[in-house]
């Protein structure tokens, strides 16, 4: 199930290594909107073009397509289910006590713990 | 056209491996947004050398692809030789990490180091582990596929990596860009 010449290949192959260096240079210019659409929007863009062209789910039998979706939408409910605990820091019957340290960007050693 | 039975088992076997890697980042990311102080952490991490392995997988995944083409053309030792290409390939990228762990793990950053390093070693090596099996694999596709013999088998192991491809798509970002 190949549908494409080498040359159509290597065409993706070329356009995956240009949105590699925008995902690597994005994110450089320190700007939080422009490395979440740099590094995770262009890296969901990357995931498309290999799986459409190189692992040909783009002719691949439909329902495939629906199995493999059906457990990332398995993965969205574990973490809508899983993350509200994880990130909220007091509930009505019990608070967190661990003090996140603040965000240094500096050298550290690494420490026991969170 | 029905899908062949090899390749459903491959599509079956990925869809597991999705529930498996997706519930592993999943945690990373909801434990990542509730720390930012992680990004203390993360910056440690050395996104060249996760940008060359980026390279390297999918180059790879280049020649895993053109594999299944000559394959597909009835051509068995040239898709033995672009299997053997994608096997050097994964060897690149686990030479490349073998060097990233042991300068980070010099510095003194462990898998019980903290949270972060914890789930770094664990996504990184759990995919580097796909990475080792799908070579061995590979390795064994291709020696039959070079004396043109069950050349379907091709097809089914190039899928397999184009996800282990898909999965460090992901890691990537993840673990080395979001500082």
């Amino acid at each position: 199930m190949s549908a494409h010449a080498p040359s159509y290949y290597v065409k993706i192959w070329a356009i995956l290594c240009g949105l590699l260096v925008v995902s690597i240079i994005g994110p450089m210019a320190g700007i939080r909107v422009v490395t979440l659409i740099t590094a995770f929007g262009i890296a969901i863009v990357k995931a498309y073009l290999v799986a459409k062209n190189f692992m040909h789910l783009g002719i691949e039998r439909r329902w495939v397509t629906y199995i493999l979706l059906g457990m990332v939408a398995f993965m969205v409910v574990f973490f809508g289910g899983i993350s509200p605990d994880v990130l909220r820091h007091k509930g009505t019957q019990w608070q967190k006590t661990y003090q996140e340290p603040a965000v240094t960007h500096e050298h550290e050693t690494p420490t026991e713990g969170h | 056209m029905e899908v062949p039975t090899g390749r459903l088992a491959v599509w079956w076997v990925l869809a597991s491996e999705i529930v498996i890697f997706g519930g592993l980042l999943g945690a990373y990311i909801m434990h990542r947004i509730g720390h930012p102080a992680w990004a203390n952490q993360a910056i440690h991490t050395n996104t060249w050398a996760g940008g060359f392995n980026t390279l390297v997988l999918l180059s790879s995944s280049l020649s895993a692809v053109l594999a299944h083409h000559a394959a597909e053309h009835g051509d068995g030792p040239k898709a033995a030789r672009l299997l053997r290409i994608t096997c050097l390939g994964g060897l690149t990228f686990l030479v490349v990490k073998a060097f990233e762990w042991t300068h980070e793990i010099e510095l003194g950053y462990t898998i019980t180091s903290n949270l972060f390093w914890s789930f770094y070693y664990t996504a990184a090596g759990l995919h580097a582990a796909h990475v080792i099996a799908g070579m061995v694999i590979m390795l064994i596709v291709a020696r039959t596929a070079a004396r043109n013999q069950e050349l379907q088998r091709v097809e089914n192991i190039g899928i397999y990596w184009h996800f282990v491809d898909l999965v460090w798509i992901f890691l990537f970002p993840l673990l080395y860009i979001a500082k």
